[in-house]
């Protein structure tokens, strides 16, 4: 007992050493102690931002017409309603389909667009490539109304075999989002640096080798983020789809709920359509979240990185 | 996208030529990118160009676009002029409410993600990872379903208008969505907050710990140590934040449709999307989003250059 109280007692004079030793190790520890007014009221935001969400998604289980009024539970408006229900109501079926259809086209087309033009523009150093590189940038910071009323008169005025509707809207949206890809995919190959590539050159592979097997590896987390960005983006997607639908088989979700509910009341299966995009919304990313961790598993990142990449933070 | 994939799998022969080969390598992967970005990006801008700088069909009323430079007319171009400045301007004072809109409601966006970000990224401690999911589910949540989730509390007979009456504030049901300018700003906000905070987090979040506790160190308090520390040194993703809401809030037209859908609260975006499905209209629209663009292109511009640099500093 004495032997180990000792060396105690002669710390004690250095305490204050100790002290920002234990400071060191908790860095975020705060001397002021803890402040509850920010954290009443970031709290308060947080109430204002999610329950509006919640209450609509409940109303969407109303077993009534009502969408403030509860009626008690019921699928009713999902699909036991056989004339307004989601699964039903022609219109309402056909924007959860659309909105499928674009988003799984959206992302098979703009990711590997995407993820080709950054490795190109961030190797090929020249005029043209660093023009279209602030191009990319452009067309990711220009407001949607103005590039959606551009993709319409293009494509109602000069390629006009390109009616509008499905295809149109595909083409306006890869071009819309895939500066995803492209601006994520730089700042990764801009991080990593050239030693891993030049690594396999030294040790006889070909570009396309080094690509296949040492690059794209390197970046699958990357792309892997950018294409859940794209599919959701493509989800929440409204500008660019309301300019380019032409009839109600090629309408989304998005825009329906726009369509049907300005012009008053669309009723409770508005709400279970949008429950619907939001449940789309979220399991894509949570499987964006889990997948990501999955393939940064050896790195150093942390829950928090991810969960900022996926939602585009970087 | 045939193109696309034939041109990416050229280079096999080509890949085990040395050196100078590497380049055609990286430009034939930039290609398709690049042919695309013109064909979809930049040819349709020009093509807003023409039609704003062109003519009217007067049979069909339909806009004729007209490619040649040295055939431009100015007709559209006068039409906004006088709809903007004229005597009878009925464009001018929607120019001005967007104006005092998008103020007001990034203004507020500010005032209130700043604090929530700044206390999840310095003092949620342990809870972070909680703070963080709850900051960034709105993102996650289609832009429609939470404007429709406003709708149904700010109905006649919504939540909203219970709870006033019930704690007395109100004695008869308020039609919030009948075309009041706050109902507007409140939608702005509600609707671009997410994308601030993201970026306001992330900002905060990068400042070294060790900066602030030096202030507090030489003697500072609490409210000098956030007001000459964490301040400025969160100043560009201020900027950066207020960017990426003020820009799409320019052209929102949306949410004041759903919120109003009164003529006496439009804005540009009503504008422009009305004159898009109007005959005769159309080439208006082109010359009216033309010069939201040239009104913004300043910010983007700047947009641009500061994300080169920061990606050029993380190398």
């Amino acid at each position: 007992v004495t032997a180990t109280s000792a060396p105690a007692r002669t710390a004690e004079p250095s305490g204050s050493a100790a002290r920002s030793g234990l400071s060191r190790l908790m860095p975020r520890r705060n001397p002021w102690g803890h402040p509850w007014f920010l954290e009443g009221f970031t709290w308060l935001y947080l109430i204002w931002s999610l329950v509006p969400i919640g209450i609509a998604v409940l109303f969407s289980f109303n077993n009534g017409k009502s969408q403030s009024a509860w009626q008690g539970f019921s699928w009713r408006w999902y699909f036991s309603d056989p004339v307004n229900s989601v699964l039903h109501n022609p219109q309402l079926h056909a924007a959860v389909i659309q909105t499928v259809r674009l988003s799984v086209l959206t992302t098979i087309i703009a990711v590997p667009l995407g993820v080709s033009f950054a490795l190109g523009i961030n190797r090929w150093r020249g005029f043209t490539s660093s023009t279209f590189n602030y191009v990319m940038i452009l067309s990711f910071v220009i407001p949607e109304l103005i590039f959606g009323v551009a993709m319409f008169f293009v494509f109602t005025v000069l390629f006009t075999s390109v009616h509008l509707g499905t295809l149109a809207e595909v083409l306006g949206l890869v071009t819309w989002n895939v500066s995803w890809p492209a601006i994520i995919v730089q700042a990764r190959l801009v991080t990593l640096g050239r030693q891993y590539e030049e690594a396999a050159a030294d040790l006889g592979a070909n570009q396309l080798s080094t690509m296949r097997r040492v690059l794209i590896p390197l970046l699958g987390p990357a792309i892997f983020a950018s294409a859940v960005l794209v599919f959701s983006g493509v989800i929440d997607d409204f500008v660019i789809v309301d300019l380019l639908s032409s009839s109600a088989s090629n309408t989304p979700m998005s825009v329906i709920i726009y369509s049907t509910q300005h012009g008053g009341n669309g009723g409770p299966a508005l709400n279970a359509l949008g429950t619907i995009m939001l449940v789309m919304s979220l399991v894509i990313a949570f499987l964006g979240y889990l997948g990501y961790r999955w393939m940064t598993r050896g790195e150093r990142g942390s829950r928090i990185d991810a969960l900022t990449t996926i939602a585009g933070g970087d | 996208m045939a193109t696309a994939t034939q041109q990416t799998s050229t280079p096999q022969a080509d890949g085990r030529k040395p050196e100078r080969q590497s380049r055609l390598f990286w430009v034939l992967l930039a290609l398709p990118g690049i042919l695309w970005l013109t064909l979809l990006f930049i040819v349709p801008f020009y093509a807003v160009l023409a039609i704003a700088m062109g003519q009217l069909n007067r049979l069909f009323e339909s806009p004729i676009a007209v490619w040649n430079p040295l055939q431009w007319s100015s007709s559209n171009v006068i039409n906004v002029w006088h709809d903007l400045f004229g005597a009878t301007s009925f464009a001018g004072p929607i120019v001005l409410r967007t104006i005092l809109y998008v103020a007001l409601a990034s203004l507020l966006s500010l005032l209130i993600a700043y604090p929530a970000a700044y206390f999840v990224a310095r003092f949620s401690g342990r809870r972070k990872a909680l703070f963080l999911i709850l900051l960034i589910a709105p993102f996650w949540i289609s832009y429609m379903m939470r404007m429709l989730a406003w709708i149904d509390l700010l109905q006649t007979t919504g939540y909203v208008n219970k709870a006033l009456s019930s704690l007395g504030l109100i004695s008869q049901p308020v039609n919030w969505l009948g075309g009041h300018w706050y109902t507007v700003v409140l939608g702005l906000v509600y609707g671009y907050i997410p994308y601030l905070i993201l970026v306001l987090y992330a900002g905060l979040d990068r400042i070294e710990p060790s900066l602030i506790e030096a202030g507090r160190d030489l003697g500072l308090n609490r409210v000098r140590t956030f007001t000459r520390v964490t301040l400025p040194l969160s100043r560009q993703a201020i900027l950066t934040g207020m960017l990426i809401t003020v820009l799409p809030m320019l052209g929102d037209y949306f949410t004041n449709q759903l919120m109003s859908g009164a003529a006496s609260t439009s804005m540009i975006g009503n504008l422009i999307e009305g004159q898009l499905g109007t005959p005769g209209l159309e080439g208006q629209g082109a010359v009216l989003s033309l010069l939201l663009l040239l009104v913004l292109l300043i910010p983007m511009v700047y947009y641009v250059i500061a994300t080169n640099r920061s990606t050029r500093e993380a190398a």
